[in-house]
């Protein structure tokens, strides 16, 4: 039988006993709709934690700190330290080399250091970070009071809520209002006069006492973490130009004094911040082969993905159970369909239907339903998604936080979802379809 | 056994056994004969005789326990249950005593029915329908369900969807036996008029002798499995 006529005969016999029909397919449908429910919450879940990593700078940035040893101050413990060149000073030649690498957006270095600031006559020891102009769009100033500096060179300050509480009861009274930084420059020391010294400066610094007005622009409620290896962590926010400008004395330079005061300023380490994720790994071989030791959160994203690809096979096993014991009503349903057409079937055979058309027959009866149930499964399962997200958000906006998307249905899962649902009816069809298949048609057109 | 196509059906030490308790029973035993093509043939017998299975025998639906059946020069015993169904599909078509019409369909489409599984075109199949309709003279009843007709007239249908596929054997169960005097008459000559106007070999089942006598040229006899009786009328 060709396939239309198979199509048109599996449609009005689906009609015929339409009430059952309807409810197996209903069945199927709530089946397919936990599934697709269960699935949209690991794939939106997924989507909402790739998104605040993406959004943090996490994935696209290189950390980068000398290969040195003894132990490197601040790299992280499992940083890369193959010895693929030899080790290398992370002085400002080598921020200019790294910059200059296709595919790098910025260098920078952390500044961070202890200081006091001076605001309505009190006094208030802090610590001070510069940060990059691009951590603007990271995510963490997402919902800040105020806003974020007017440029990377405004002599502006953005304060962490705890730093703002001490400042003042009212934190947000503070925006606008003027505050005095005040902290140890850098200077080097005047040349050597004695013979033999001909390197210009003599060896070591000197501190010098320093003020600089700041005027608060925002309060942030949260630690951002604009780049990682510390950037982030400090208490008073400045533009990373203006820290960098104030040439302040920060902890590693006492290290470097100790370890070789003749040496010319050089960088405890440098966030990289590469284009497009993809190119992190051309450009982290790169700078390792400059002499560097790197470290990227690459691997770390490996896990991750590892973690929800688990997390939604676990789901996707929940979500299928009730398509499982849906698929049982196809079974019931085309079993008992046997029984009711047990002469028609016969008839059929005896004007020349083959056991294969019988068998093509149930299946697309069976096909006919699972893609119908998957159809509206998939629906109401877009639906049950969208219900959570709905109400998710309204405890959110009580609670004051943005609203997420934690469920998501993307195109694939639609696809797969109706494609599961047809090939489990199929499945659920086999042995319905091998029973008709077998019925002698004499005893079938004896049936009453 | 080279074909001739001077016999549409031959059977040769024909033989069915059924399981039946711990023994079995056979309900036709070493039967053996010819019918021409283009005959009107009827097998007779009492109730049990054995009739209904040689039928299903040579309608390919069941197979022989030993011997062989041929149709048109073709071991019936030997095909394979595809090759059956195909055979069923082009070669012969069945009339039964209880119509079996399906009664969701309308009666064009039970006529139809038999032409989509032969995987014949849509434009075809329409002519071919009509064309049966007529002759059994139900075109005007084409769109009615087979609840909505008469008797007679479902079992014409049930004619009409025996011959849409253009068979050169049209074999009938007991055509008449639900039917009244008259309308079982009026079935009756149809098939003669078949017979007669396409060349189609017909064998009817009956326990009618009478009626049988009338119309059939050769009779065969069953008794309890056995050909007892097998000749031509003059």
């Amino acid at each position: 039988m060709k396939n239309r006529d198979m199509i048109e005969l599996a449609a009005r016999n689906l009609r015929q006993a339409l009430l059952r029909n309807f409810l197996t397919t209903i069945g199927i449908a709530v089946g397919v709709a936990s599934l697709v429910a269960m699935l949209s919450l690991g794939a939106g879940l997924q989507g909402l934690a790739s998104q605040k990593l993406s959004q943090s700078g996490l994935f696209n940035a290189i950390f980068v700190a000398p290969r040195v040893p003894p132990p490197r101050f601040g790299a992280p413990p499992n940083a890369d330290v193959s010895p693929a060149a030899p080790p290398r000073s992370l002085d400002d030649d080598a921020r200019l080399a790294i910059e200059r690498l296709p595919g790098v957006a910025e260098v920078y270095p952390e500044i961070r250091f202890a200081t006091e600031i001076h605001f309505a006559d009190g006094i208030y020891a802090t610590v001070v970070a510069g940060i990059p102009n691009s951590a603007r769009s990271d995510g963490a100033f997402d919902g800040m009071t105020g806003t974020f500096f007017s440029s990377p060179d405004a002599d502006e300050a953005i304060l962490q809520i705890s730093l703002a509480r001490q400042l003042s009861t009212q934190p947000r009274s503070l925006l606008g209002q003027q505050i005095v930084l005040r902290y140890a420059e850098r200077q080097p020391l005047p040349a050597d006069p004695a013979p033999g010294n001909s390197a210009g400066g003599s060896p070591g610094f000197s501190l010098e006492p320093r003020e600089q007005k700041l005027r608060i622009v925002g309060i942030v409620e949260t630690e951002p973490a604009g780049g990682f290896g510390g950037i982030g962590r400090g208490r008073l926010l400045i533009p990373l130009g203006v820290a960098e400008k104030l040439g302040a004395a920060q902890a590693a330079d006492l290290r470097d004094l100790l370890r070789d005061p003749s040496a010319p300023h050089r960088y405890a380490n440098l966030t990289v911040r590469v284009e497009r994720t993809s190119r992190v790994r051309s450009v982290e071989d790169s700078i390792k082969q400059m002499g560097f030791a790197t470290y990227s959160l690459l691997d770390a994203t490996r896990d991750l993905r590892l973690v929800f690809a688990v997390f939604d096979l676990l789901l996707g096993i929940f979500g299928s159970l009730a398509l499982v014991v849906a698929s049982l009503g196809i079974v019931n349903t085309l079993v008992m369909a046997i029984l009711e057409r047990r002469r028609e079937i016969g008839v059929f055979k005896a004007l020349g239907a083959a056991d294969r058309d019988i068998r093509r027959l149930f299946f697309a009866e069976a096909g006919t339903m699972g893609l119908l149930g998957g159809v509206f499964g998939v629906l109401l399962g877009w639906l049950i998604g969208r219900g959570i997200n709905f109400g998710t958000n309204i405890y959110l906006a009580r609670r004051a936080l943005p609203a997420v998307t934690i469920s998501l249905v993307p195109i694939w899962m639609v696809i797969s979802a109706i494609a599961f649902s047809v090939g489990v009816s199929l499945l659920a069809g086999m042995y319905p379809a091998a029973r008709a298949a077998q019925l002698d048609p004499i005893e079938a057109l004896r049936y009453e | 056994m080279p074909a001739d196509d001077r016999i549409a059906i031959r059977a040769e030490k024909l033989t069915r056994e059924y399981p039946m308790g711990d023994g079995q029973v056979r309900a036709v035993e070493d039967v053996s004969f010819e019918i021409p093509a283009g005959e009107f043939a009827a097998l007779l017998g009492s109730s049990g005789s054995g009739k209904s299975t040689l039928l299903n025998l040579m309608a390919g639906l069941d197979r022989p326990t030993s011997g062989a059946i041929y149709a048109l020069g073709r071991n019936l015993a030997e095909m394979s249950s595809q090759e059956l169904a195909a055979y069923r599909s082009r070669t012969v078509g069945m009339v039964f005593q209880a119509f079996n019409l399906l009664p969701r369909m309308t009666l064009e489409e039970n006529i139809e029915l038999p032409l989509r599984l032969a995987e014949m075109d849509r434009a075809e199949r329409a002519r071919r329908v009509s064309e049966a309709a007529e002759r059994v003279r139900l075109s005007a009843r084409l769109t009615h369900r087979p609840t909505e007709l008469s008797g007679g007239e479902q079992q014409r249908a049930a004619v009409a969807r025996a011959l849409v596929n253009r068979p050169a054997i049209l074999l009938a169960d007991e055509p008449t036996g639900n039917l009244d005097s008259a309308t079982g008459d009026e079935i009756m000559r149809l098939l003669s008029e078949i017979n007669s106007a396409l060349g189609t070999t017909i064998v009817l089942v009956t326990h009618e002798r009478e009626r049988a006598l009338q119309h059939a040229r050769r009779m065969l006899y069953l008794r309890d499995g056995r050909l007892v009786s097998n000749g031509a009328r003059p």
